[in-house]
This record gives C-alpha cells, structure tokens and sequence, in this order.
C-alpha cells in the first residue's frame, strides 16, 4: 500500500510519519505541495509541523497549496486522508472537518506523553484499535485547543465522530476534551496528538502509536 | 477578531496583564488581526471581489473569525 | 555624500568617531597604518565591530591558545578549533558537528527575540559546516527564582528557545537551568546544537578559486541589531535620514527552517564551494573570514543586496546582523542550478561579488569604491590584549571559610526535612515547567533526553549508531577555584555522557565572565581556561570549539565565573544506552568514593546561604576508570539503570531515579548519614544492576570503589533504613511545585 506523505515549507514531523508508515508495513511517497498530481496513492497523511511558520493561522496558507486541490477532491471520494497536528489544522481550514484549533488555553506551547481513549474505531484510521482502549502517544503543540459551536459539538458526538479523547488532564483547552474527529464517510480523520512518534520503543513512550498506520493498511486491503 | 463566543486566551491575559498594571474596571479585551494592504492602480468590480472573497476565505477562518473589510482611498 | 577610498585619501584629517564605536586610539592608529591612509566610514565600520571584544576574541585568545597547545592527540578530530565548529569522526563514515554559544545582553533586552536568535545562530553555525542540525540544548541560567526581574525574563526566554527550536523542527534533548543571585541583570543563555554529517560532506568557509561567485541569500537585509554603528550612520546622512535603528534582532524561524533545506540541498548537490553562516558582523565577518581564508581577495557590490528596508546606509549593511542569511560561493557553471534549488524553497539569492586574486576585499557601493582592506587584518589580526590578571584579596578568605562549620541536620527528622527541603529548592526541582514547552520528538531519533543525564540522538536508524551530550557548570565552585572548578565542570559533562553509556570524544565550551577589564575576573578566566586545558588533555578529549562571552556583570558585581561546558560521546548502538529509571527491581550499587565535602553544595547554598571553602576534590584518572565501567555495563547489559552524583549529592540522585520510575527504593546508608546523603564528591554514580557481581568485577578491574546501598522495592516509598521513609507522592509534590508555583 502506497501512502503519501505530504511536504508543506515548514513541515517538520513528515519524515517521521513516513517512518511510521515504512514501520506499519506500508509504502511512503512523498508529495510536494506545489505539486498537484498525488501519484495515485492509496492513502494521504498530512504531517505535523509549522507550514508557512504557522503565520496567518495554522494551516491557513497551506490549505491553498496545489496538492490540496487533489487531496480534498479524493477525500470527497473516499480517499483516506489522516491530519497529524498542524495536518489537523489543514484539515479544518480546509473544512473537510468542522470546527478550529486555537491556541492553548494555558498560552505555552507544550510536549508531554499524553493518554487518549479511542472512541470510535469505525474510521480508516482508528479500526485497529478497540473502543475505550487507552493509549499513550505524545503531544506537542501551542495551537491545539479544538473549538466548534454547541450544534456542530452536539453533532460529533451524537454521530460518534470524535475518534479520541484526552484523558487524565486536558493539555490545550480543547472543547469536551476532544483529542480527534472524524468526517460522516469514515475516511478523514483529524488528529492533535502524535501518532508518528510512538512506533519504536527506543525512541517513544510506547508504541501505541502505530495502530493509527495499521488500521489504513488493514481498511485498504479490506476494500480490494 | 475571534467570535464572541470563541475562547480568546491571548485577549484573556492581556485583561489580566492591564489589571496588574494599573488599569482598573477593564471589563473585556478581545484581541484580533488587522491587514494593511496597499495596492497598486485601481479597484475595480473584479479585484474587488476577489479582495472580499480573499477576505473570507484566507484572511479570516470564518468559523472562527468575523472581519471587516474597509477600502481607504490611497 | 559617500565616503569612497578616493575621500578617504584626500580627506586625512577629518575626525572620525572611532571612540563612539568601540575602538581605541592606537588601535584607530593600526588602522591607518594598515591603510596607509585614513579608513573610510564604511571601513572603519567593519573594523570596529570585527575588533570587538565579541568578534575578535581579544582578551580571550592568549589564554584560548592553551586549547590548541595542550590539545591531547586524537584520530577524532576531523575539524578543530578555528572553523565555525568542530567536527569529530563517530565511526562508520559519519561525523558530528556540535557547538555552543552565548546570547546573554540580548536575552536580557528582549528575552523571546534574544533567546531565538541565540538558537538561530547557532543552529546556522553547524549548517555552515555542512551538516544537518539533528537538536539542540539550552543551559539557561537566571537570579533568584522570586526575583521579579526573573519572572520578567525566564518565561520570554524559554519561550523563545521553544518558539524557534520547535519551529526549526530540532529536538530539545537537555540544558541545565540553575538560579543565582549573580546572575540577576546578567541571564545566561547558551544555546547549543548538534549537526551530523557524512564525511564527504564536510564544508569548510573559506573563498577559494579566482572567479567563484559570492552569493548571499536568505532574508532580507534589514536595520536589525546596528545599535552603535548610527553614528556613523548620522554622520553621512545629514539630510534627515532616519536616525533610530532597532538594536534587538528579530528571528523568523520558518525561513530559517527554508534556509536548512535549501542549504542541504546545495551542498548534497555539490554546488558549494565554500559557506558561511552571517552572524555577529553580518556581512563584514562573512566576506572578511570567507576572503581571508581563501585565496585572499573578493569584490563586492554592495549595492546587490536584497534589502527589507531601503533607506540603509551602506554603513549600516554592513553592520546589519539581520538573521536567517547565509553565503557560498558558487563556481559561474553551477550558479544556475544553486539559484533553482533556492527558488524551489522560496528562498531569495542574489551574487554580491566574486572571488580575486588581489588580496584585498574592495566593496563598491554604486560604482564607488568604499572599502579596501586585507581581509586577514579584519577578520583574524585584530587587537591582542594581554589584560591584567591579579588573584582576587578575598580568594583567600572565601577558601578558608569552609562549609564544615556549618550547623547540620543530625536527627531522622532533621535529615527527612533537610531532604524534602532541597528536592523542592529552586535548583534541585523539577524543571519540566521549563522543558515541556520544547518538543523533544521532532525527527524521531532521541532515545534520551532531559532530565536523563544526557541528551541521545540516534544517527543511524540502521545501525543504531548515536551521540549523548551533556552540558555542566557549577559556578559556586568555580567562584571558590576557577581552575579546580573548570575541571569539575568537564569532570560532570564527562561523566554524564558515560553514565547513559557513550564513549566521550570530544569537548565544547561556553565561557561566561564578569569584565574583562577586572583583573579578579581575569583571573578566574586564565584559571578556568587552564583548567579545561588541562583537564582535556588529561581526559585525551580534545576541545573542539566554543564562545567567550565577557562583561556579565552589572556594576562592580560579576556573575558567578561559569565555565559552561559540554562533552559529546558516541555510543555504536542507542539500544544499549542506559537510562536513569530503574525498573521494579533491582540491586542498587554507589560507584566512587564519599568524603564530607558541603563546600560551594547545594545545601550549603539553599539552607544556609553560605558560599566558602574549597571546591570538591577534582579526581580525573578516577573519573576515567568511573567512566570505564558505566560504559562497558551499559555495552554488556551489566547496568540496567544509572544516574550520576552530582548536585545535591546521592540523595537527590535517587530521589530523581525513583521519581522517573515512579517506583521506590530501601536504601541503606553507610558512614555518617549526612554525609552520605548530602556531600557532592566528585566521581561517582549510581547503577542499578541485577548482576551485583558482574559489576563489582569491572569496577575492581579499574579500581573503582563499589558499595550495594539498596535495593529496588518497586513500592510507594524511598526508605532510609533505620532513619526515616517518605512517600513517592509527597516527594513528586515536592519536586514540581517550586518551578510552576513561581512563575503562575
């Protein structure tokens, strides 16, 4: 399976999401933002960093890129597409997710190894995992507090869209403690915490991280 | 600037800050962005347009942030 | 009306401010005998700041010379001192740059913007040389936790640190962060980073090849950090030029980050002959190192620089430290490709002048001829100050009053509060208030950092290969013995890297000073230095480069003399790296030897505010064998867990183990319990083993006194056998209140 890792000026955690894939088993190809061709690949994965120095707002100017015009055309088809951190924050300017992600209540940038509870385990991204499993993954952002109105929050959770939740203490002010979410179809997921970087023992808390990498894996050969 | 209704940490501490420093009775600060852009030539029907669409679309997150937009004749 | 070579050679008479910008009379005189005529403004710019105590080294260099004379012999040693930084061979074709600087005046004017900046430019440092930054550490240093001007400058500091480092995508893997009331007006903010590279691809800055082209590019140029230079500035702009010049740089992180991609990519493809970062001095360091170290000559038309704001003097480009810049040279052929890679990341490059025969570096600024100097003269042949050094009249007395007077904690229950009292103490608290605002996970590579006892990156993924740093200084004891505590700083960063099992190789220093203009301060300088020196040799690692930074001090009160320093190891697999927490259990082991030494200790400081004595025994054959058998337990699995002894004695260092496993221990005390859980001798270590004998076998091999002082329980408790206990969960309350609690 070939799953495309996107390169945006600023990007930073893009090669250790191509790790992740190369870990789980899959194929990494990079994509370049300018570009507007995504080589056909199976999957997307839009990586954490600071694209354009997080200037304007997080993810506000890379949502333009070129690449993201195929992206968000695939992801109306089904393409699965994962947004770690500032992907997250693509995600939602591009809104092929609802809601933003603010800066952090407590106004400092923070890097901690952070517990989750998976909710819904029916997205492409989250099917290797069990509902209510707990994970440890770690999280570093300044900009990730997760805001939304009541109606569109009320949606989410009623239509069991928030694929994660943080658990323990709430790092950035995220409305309902809301770690991740996903769209109606099932195939986009956004998400704050870093998956990327807990695939080896060596050099993460755990390596609960890559069930995130294996659940595409397992839903795209499921669907050939 | 941030919709009301949108958590404004930054305007928060900046309340809290004024306070601290002598201003009493401060009963809100919102804390928001302003573009100064200058253009060459004039602005017509088009550019005008794509100027506001601009506006919505880049300048601002809409579901976030409401903007205003002002033409100052240069 | 600008001031050209022609003026200058027709206009020798005319007063030039050159007091204003730093320099001396006789050194304005050198200038001009150099010259064979009066410098221009623009010249007399560059000489200026390139003569500065901070570009020019001068009161450091006749003792900094003892760093080359008593270099031990080493294979290691790709690049030593002398390039922008060292670089050492770690085996298997890979090599390692690393580095540290000082930012402290800026960080204390503007504290985000100054820590920023210190990170950017270090981080350009070891790009220059070719290699990928792979992290970064920032020892900090600040006054009294509850200062209010520590409140004012701590948060912005390490704000900026993560703010750029993060941005940068460069893990933050350590840096010790230590409060004193000398350094209230005077932070200290050493920025360090760690760069990996292929052997082939080792760059060096020098300007070689006549008719090579000299390409800036990077941001813009800009107004930034001129401060003095407006005089000049002032003089030539009579007609209403702008007269405020901002003093502070500003960073911008993400053309930074543009900047490393592009620049590995130029390099990768060998479209660079030679490369400098611009730093302190802007452009007039970088065409005058670029020039001197080459074939001798350069032209520039300064009039081609890319400006962020037009009305700049060419005084003032000169002067500009604008960041996020750097220069190569290019051969003509290659120009077109180097112009493409840089367009591809958006970054901006312009050709500034080209590579001469004649031995001198001549800018024109719009056809007219406004500087022409030798380059050596201005980058390398600056002033020579052999400054007065006089042992301080009080060094006596503050060694004789030594902390054996002081009144102790005999009972359990005074032992128990004294151990609660410092694990909460502003030194000995948890930093994480200060260290989770970096990311420590970006490339994917740390195996250890903070509050492990050194930062480890992974450089191989295939192999495993790796390099652990560690950086130490305590400026207590190097105010009670310069050279004794310049050595005890070494001995620390040694021993740090040993004990999570790298090999050292190589050393880098950051030497923070009152004025120079002391003879007291000059002093402890000429100690210290031949200390490390010393030190080094006798430790066969050799230094490899490193910063002075004088005149932290406000008014007659200098700051602690803080000899930073930092040693880099290698370890040929970070899985065999051995980390501080220590399991369920286990036996738990001391290596070295104890003696009652409280003088410039932690408790000593917190409890009593007293600062006398002479510094703990410095030992570094004993070092050496410590350090042989933490290594070789690390590469044979013999030590599971280890943590040095160091600040606050044994006791914090297992209250510091049992915090991170979050598991708990029954120690048994040897010998008079205070000193036992509170003296900070040097050379020793704590290991966990559950091979006791395997252990006491190394360490008799290498002479190394071994004692089993406890055992891992696994429980909620730290027990003193026969003295007191206390829970896991008041000492972690303990531990991370003090930090958060003073800063909210």
């Amino acid at each position: 399976m070939r799953i495309g890792v996107v390169t945006f000026p600023g990007s930073l955690d893009d090669r250790d999401a191509a790790r992740a894939v190369r870990i789980a088993g899959g194929e990494p190809v990079a994509l370049w933002h300018g570009d507007d061709d995504i080589k056909n690949v199976d999957a997307v994965i839009l990586p954490g960093g600071f694209s354009y120095g997080d200037y304007l707002r997080c993810g506000a100017i890379a949502r333009f890129a070129p690449v993201m015009t195929a992206i968000i055309e695939k992801a109306h088809e089904g393409l699965p597409v994962l947004g770690i951190c500032n992907g997250f924050q693509i995600l939602c300017e591009s809104h092929l997710l609802p809601g933003a992600l603010i800066r952090n209540d407590h106004q400092h940038f923070i890097c901690r190894d952070q517990t989750l509870r998976i909710e819904d385990v029916s997205s492409a991204w989250t099917s290797s995992y069990s509902t209510g499993q707990e994970i440890v993954v770690p999280l570093k952002n300044g900009e990730g507090g997760f805001v939304a109105d009541d109606v569109t929050l009320d949606q989410l959770e009623g239509d069991g869209r928030v694929i994660a939740r943080y658990v323990g203490m709430n790092p950035n002010g995220s409305r309902r403690d809301i770690a991740g979410i996903r769209n109606e179809r099932g195939n986009v997921v956004g998400l704050m915490p870093h998956p990327e970087h807990a695939v080896e023992a060596l050099t993460g808390p755990t390596t609960d991280g890559l069930g995130f990498f294996a659940s595409v894996l397992t839903s795209l050969a499921g669907s050939r | 600037m941030l919709k009301p209704e949108i958590l404004d940490p930054q305007g928060r501490a900046v309340q809290g800050a004024l306070g601290r420093l002598g201003l009493t009775g401060v009963a809100n600060v919102r804390q928001g962005k302003q573009f100064v852009i200058d253009l060459d030539g004039t602005l017509d029907a088009d550019r005008s347009a794509t100027l506001e669409r601009l506006a919505a679309e880049l300048l601002s997150n809409p579901v976030i942030e409401d903007y205003r937009l002002t033409v100052v004749e240069g | 009306m600008i001031d050209t070579v022609g003026r200058a050679q027709e206009t020798p008479d005319q007063t030039q401010p050159f007091a204003e910008l730093g320099l001396k009379p006789d050194e304005y005189q050198r200038i001009r005998q150099i010259l064979g005529r009066r410098p221009t403004s623009s010249e007399l710019a560059m000489y200026s700041v390139m003569w500065s105590e901070h570009c020019s080294y001068k009161s450091s260099k006749v003792h900094l010379r003892q760093f080359g004379d008593k270099k031990p012999p080493t294979d290691a040693l790709l690049v030593g001192i002398g390039e922008n930084a060292g670089v050492v061979d770690i085996g298997d074709g890979w090599a390692v740059t690393f580095k540290v600087e000082s930012h402290n005046h800026p960080s204390y004017v503007e504290p985000y913007q100054g820590a920023a900046t210190g990170v950017g430019g270090i981080v350009r440092d070891i790009l220059s040389m070719g290699a990928r930054p792979i992290a970064v550490m920032d020892p900090l240093r600040f006054g009294p936790l509850d200062a209010p001007d520590t409140r004012r400058v701590l948060p912005g500091i390490v704000a900026g640190v993560g703010g750029y480092g993060n941005c940068l995508g460069l893990p933050n893997i350590g840096g010790e962060v230590v409060f004193d009331p000398t350094y209230l007006g005077n932070p200290l903010v050493n920025a360090l980073c760690i760069g990996a590279m292929r052997h082939e691809d080792i760059h060096l800055a020098s300007a070689k090849g006549v008719g090579n082209l000299v390409v800036l590019y990077g941001a813009r140029t800009g107004g930034d950090g001129i401060g003095g230079v407006s005089v000049l500035a002032s003089e030539t702009f009579s007609e209403g030029g702008p007269t405020k010049r901002p003093s502070v740089q500003v960073g911008d992180p993400f053309m930074e980050k543009l900047l490393i991609e592009a620049t590995l990519e130029v390099l990768h493809a060998g479209l660079v002959e030679g490369i400098q970062d611009l730093g302190g001095a802007g452009i007039s360091c970088a065409t005058s190192e670029l020039a001197s170290n080459g074939e001798g000559g350069m032209h520039v038309w300064l009039d081609r620089v890319l400006l962020r704001d037009p009305t700049l003097s060419p005084e003032e480009i000169l002067m500009s430290e604008s960041q996020e810049r750097m220069c190569a040279i290019v051969r003509p052929e290659n120009l077109d490709a180097f112009l493409a890679r840089c367009a591809k990341w958006d970054v901006e490059a312009v050709v500034i002048g080209e590579v001469t025969d004649t031995g001198h570096l001549t800018i024109d600024w719009h056809g007219e001829r406004i500087v022409d100097v030798p380059p050596r003269t201005v980058a390398h042949e600056g002033p020579v100050y052999e400054r007065p050094l006089a042992r301080p009249a009080w060094q006596d007395t503050l060694q004789a009053d030594d902390a054996s007077t002081l009144p102790r904690p005999q009972t359990a229950q005074e032992l128990q509060s004294t151990l609660l009292n410092l694990v909460g103490s502003p030194n000995l608290a948890s930093k994480s208030w200060v260290t989770s605002q970096y990311d420590r996970y970006v490339l994917g590579n740390t195996v250890l950092a903070q509050p492990e006892d050194s930062g480890m990156v992974r450089v191989d993924e295939v192999t495993g290969r790796g390099v652990a740093v560690s950086t130490d200084c305590n400026g207590r004891f190097a105010k009670l013995d310069p050279y004794t505590g310049a050595q005890l700083a070494l001995a620390e960063s040694y021993r740090n890297v040993a004990t999570t099992g790298a090999e050292p190789l190589a050393v880098t220093n950051c030497l923070n000073f009152g004025s120079p203009e002391d003879p007291a301060v000059m002093w402890q300088f000429s100690e210290a230095v031949r200390g490390l020196a010393d030190g080094c040799l006798q430790l066969g690692i050799p230094v490899t480069g490193g910063n002075v930074s004088f005149y932290n001090q406000t008014g007659d009160v200098a700051i602690l003399p803080t000899p930073v320093v930092g040693v880099l190891g290698v370890i040929d697999n970070v899985a065999r790296r051995t980390p501080m927490a220590w399991g369920r259990a286990g036996t738990i082991m001391l290596l070295g030897s104890t003696r009652a030494e409280f003088s410039g200790s932690e408790w000593a400081h917190h409890v009593h505010g007293h600062l006398g004595g002479l510094p703990p025994l410095v030992d570094l054959e004993a070092e050496r064998s410590l350090a042989r058998v933490l290594i070789d337990g690390a590469r044979e699995g013999a030590i599971r867990a280890a943590h040095d002894v160091a600040d606050g004695g044994i006791q914090q260092a297992l209250v510091e183990m049992a915090l991170r496993s979050d598991s708990g221990a029954k120690i048994v005390v040897a010998g008079d319990p205070f000193t036992f859980l509170c003296s900070e001798s040097a050379a020793r270590a704590i290991v966990v083993t559950d091979d006791e004998a395997a252990v006491r076998e190394r360490a008799a091999a290498h002479g190394v006194e071994c004692t089993v002082v406890g055992t891992v329980t696994g429980g909620p408790t730290l027990e003193f056998a026969g003295l007191f206990d206390v829970s896991l969960e008041e000492l972690r309350s303990v531990h991370e209140a003090t930090i958060p609690a003073a800063l909210a």
